[in-house]
């Protein structure tokens, strides 16, 4: 059998994350190809119902990603985000998936190498841990 | 609705995608996709053909969805928006999948970055299919400009600006205008006197009526964006009438307290009532509240500026009642010049520095030898004698991993304009210790080649100490430069009189707080990020504030004075067009599901939303010259009535289910 390839969804801020993923590209920096990138204009765009929605379609592990607190575009996008996350992790936890599926990232837009590497280490620590559990309750008949 | 007619086109970029990414692959597989009428690759999509493909299917095949598989929509999407258009077509009708930068430039394997192009692609028309056609608005432009900083680069955009008839704002915060440059004693490699060349354009500032000169001022305080800023700016108090000052500089002469003078890095003192330097734009007298004698005993001790000024400038009043007054601009662009701080060579203790007398920083040695400097223009050591030998140490903070990885980019060429000074002013012995010698500008390498001929010592070798520890009679009251020759391959000891630290040129310390104040990035050096590297290094991710001169990076006068004009243009094409364009992608409200509870009130940062009284129903209502787009309010609303234009949640969804659904 194939080695389990996990499935992450990244939602980016265009102006710092999706910039910095950018900047990766053209610097040649080399990571797993697991992850789909969803360019949103800020992190605090980001409703919980589209992470939901990933982690339904079978995602291993979701990404939260924008701007440093002093960076944002908007001023305090990323405070907002971290809001709406907290709650988020409470729901993904008792939803039964582990605490690692979830992660909120700030990478500012000169971080292209930091990208590479937070890409990196989640695939590596979502190998470890296994399809999401979703993706084999899905498969069953309701 | 009418039907949806997805045109979708995969770039090659040359090899840059075609080379991981089997293109015509996934051209052939977009073609499989519901909806897509059209699917072709094509090796340029940018250029006039490519574009020209997506033109004449709009026409012909009748599409009405655009997606463009290529580079990051950061790079094109005004592009193939624009083609759009000229198509026929609202420039929203269109998507672009990132297959470049976050696909065939982070692979090698072709069968991966093909597939992961697949669903880049699918999930780029999963989304187009919600697109709506969006109405482009536009906005005025006001002509007025603020340029923050009044160093050479502010003083040459506010100049650029100013004479092209537009008005300016000059917010400078130290006493008077001049920056670092006019610190400086000569320019290299011309050796002409940096005061003779900068004073004229400094007092071209002074008098210009285009030019409204807010020195000893900060900006508080920056709202709204491109085209229609507010800014607040805080004029500190002097503590003189400005009105009646003449700068004739008497009150400092008489000011019986003297502290050590910023301008002359601590060589020279000041008065508490000072003058910073006798060509200051404003000349006018300012007042160090926190050291005088007058304020500080509220009236009751000292007051011999007032006694002895003519001109009824310094007053009672003016001492103890003056405070700082906020000033409130309106401008349409910013121009962000606030250069750079100097290291400081003292956290590294193996230097020296400010352990003995003879070790100075260049700025310090600048005002040495500049004929109005402490010194009076010769170089002395602190016992008053002139050196028969000066070290000149080359990358002090920089091009060090223990500080700053960067080069600092002036310090070899005024390491070299050091040596030629030392020369001709003092006739000393002069070692010069380099890592590398970079002379990369006009003139530079001619002035390296001249001063090697004029006997300067270059010893190849990054230090390693300098110390007083005499080991010989030779080196008795000496300072000793220990350093590996890396060219004789071994360890020497030079014994001099001075120690002159190139130290590194870094970000300034308060560089975060203004970052956050105009909404700039940092790049991981701590200097302010450009919006592209090399082909928009003015410009910031922010639209309307441009920067320029040490505040992006270190650089010498020549790139400055460049850059600095660069702004300007940039700052003027913005005023000549007049208007810009408003996003197009901001919050909407339907108002059939809006419960008016005002919770995306509560959460926007640009009050943008408002709920009011509609028939009398409360909704909320969107301010649309107010609303930036970031979406956080769609977040908060608890019936989904909040949208944002472009980046609804169906469009987000279908993205998302396209990217999840099939693995």
């Amino acid at each position: 059998m194939d080695e389990f390839e996990p499935q992450i969804i990244a939602f980016t801020c265009n102006w710092c994350t999706y910039a910095a993923a950018d900047l990766a590209g053209t610097s040649r920096i080399h990571y797993p190809a697991n992850v789909r990138i969803v360019r949103v204009m800020c992190s605090s765009m980001v409703s919980p119902m589209y992470v939901l929605k990933a982690f339904e379609g079978g995602a291993d592990g979701v990404i939260v990603a924008g701007c440093n607190y002093a960076d944002c575009h908007y001023i305090d996008g990323p405070v907002k985000c971290d809001a709406m996350f907290s709650r988020l992790k409470r729901i993904v936890h008792m939803l039964g998936l582990e605490d690692e599926r979830l992660r909120r990232e700030l990478i500012s837009t000169s971080e292209g190498v930091i990208f590479a590497q937070v890409i990196r280490e989640m695939v590596e620590q979502l190998k470890k841990l296994g399809p999401s559990p979703f993706k084999t309750k899905m498969e069953a008949p309701v | 609705m009418e039907d949806v007619k997805i045109g979708v086109y995969i770039c090659h970029c040359g090899l840059n995608i075609a080379g991981t990414v089997d293109c015509s692959a996934v051209a052939k597989y977009a073609g499989s996709l519901p909806s897509v009428v059209v699917s072709r690759d094509y090796r340029y999509m940018c250029s006039d053909p490519g574009q020209d493909l997506i033109k004449n299917d709009i026409t012909r095949l009748g599409i009405n969805r655009v997606v463009v598989a290529s580079c990051s929509p950061r790079m094109h999407e005004l592009t193939f928006r624009n083609a759009c258009q000229e198509g026929g077509l609202n420039p929203y009708l269109y998507e672009q999948a990132n297959i470049r930068e976050q696909c065939s430039w982070v692979h090698d394997d072709k069968k991966v970055a093909t597939e992961k192009a697949k669903d880049i692609v699918r999930a780029a028309v999963k989304r187009v299919y919600f697109h709506e056609a969006l109405e482009v608005k536009e906005a005025p432009v006001n002509p007025n400009v603020l340029v923050v900083g009044g160093g050479i680069a502010g003083i040459q955009a506010a100049l650029d600006i100013a004479n092209g008839g537009k008005k300016v704002y000059l917010v400078e915060r130290e006493a008077s205008i001049g920056g670092h440059m006019i610190q400086f004693d000569r320019t290299f490699p011309t050796l002409d006197c940096s005061e003779c060349i900068l004073t004229p354009k400094m007092a071209d500032v002074g008098h210009h009526p285009f030019i409204e000169l807010l020195a000893y001022s900060e900006v508080e305080e920056v709202s709204g964006s491109i085209g229609q800023f507010k800014v607040k700016v805080n004029k500190k108090a002097r503590h003189i009438d400005e009105s009646k000052c003449v700068g004739c500089g008497v009150c400092e002469q008489k000011c019986p307290w003297k502290v050590p003078s910023e301008f002359e890095m601590g060589l020279g003192k000041r008065g508490v009532i000072y003058i910073p330097f006798a060509q200051a734009i404003p000349n006018l007298a300012t007042v160090d509240a926190e050291h005088c004698v007058y304020i500080q005993s509220d009236g009751k001790k000292c007051g011999a500026c007032i006694k002895f000024c003519e001109a009824e400038a310094v007053t009672p009043e003016t001492l103890l009642n003056q405070s700082d007054q906020i000033v409130e601009l309106e401008v349409g662009s910013i121009i962000v010049t606030t250069g750079y701080d100097q290291f400081d060579p003292s956290v590294i203790s193996q230097y020296g520095y400010g352990k003995y007398d003879n070790v100075l920083t260049g700025l310090q040695f600048e005002r040495m030898t500049c004929a109005a400097g402490p010194t009076g223009g010769k170089i002395v050591l602190n016992s008053g004698k002139e050196p028969e030998s000066v070290a000149i140490v080359h990358c002090v903070g920089s091009r060090d991993q223990n500080y700053h990885e960067y080069c600092s980019r002036v310090c070899c060429m005024y390491g070299l304009k050091y040596a030629h000074l030392i020369k001709e002013l003092a006739n000393a012995e002069v070692y010069e210790f380099y890592i590398d010698m970079r002379c990369f500008g006009e003139g530079y390498e001619e002035f390296y080649k001249r001063l090697s001929e004029e006997g300067v010592n270059f010893i190849r070798g990054k230090v390693a100490k300098v110390t007083d520890r005499a080991i010989s009679d030779e080196e008795k009251g000496k300072l000793m430069v220990v350093t590996e020759d890396t060219l004789l391959g071994k360890m020497i000891r030079v014994p001099v009189d001075m120690v002159i630290l190139c130290a590194a040129l870094e970000a300034r310390s308060d560089a975060d707080k203004v970052a956050s104040l105009f909404t700039l990035n940092r790049r991981a050096d701590g200097f302010f990020l450009e919006r592209h590297v090399k082909l928009d290094p003015v410009a910031t991710p922010t639209d309307g504030v441009f920067i320029a001169g040490c505040c992006e990076g270190p650089k010498d006068i020549p790139d400055t004075v460049a850059q600095a004009s660069a702004a300007a243009a940039k700052a003027l094409s913005l005023i000549s067009k007049g208007t810009i364009t408003l996003e197009s992608a901001i919050a909407n409200v339907d108002e059939t599901k809006c419960l008016g509870c005002g919770r995306c009130e509560e959460i926007c940062t640009f009050h943008a939303p408002k709920v009011v009284s509609k028939n009398g129903v409360m909704v909320s209502s969107i301010n649309e010259t107010l609303c930036k787009g970031c979406g956080a309010c769609a977040v908060v609303c608890p019936t989904g009535a909040m949208s944002i234009r472009h980046f609804t949640q169906e469009e987000i969804a279908a993205q998302v289910g396209a990217l999840t659904e099939l693995s």
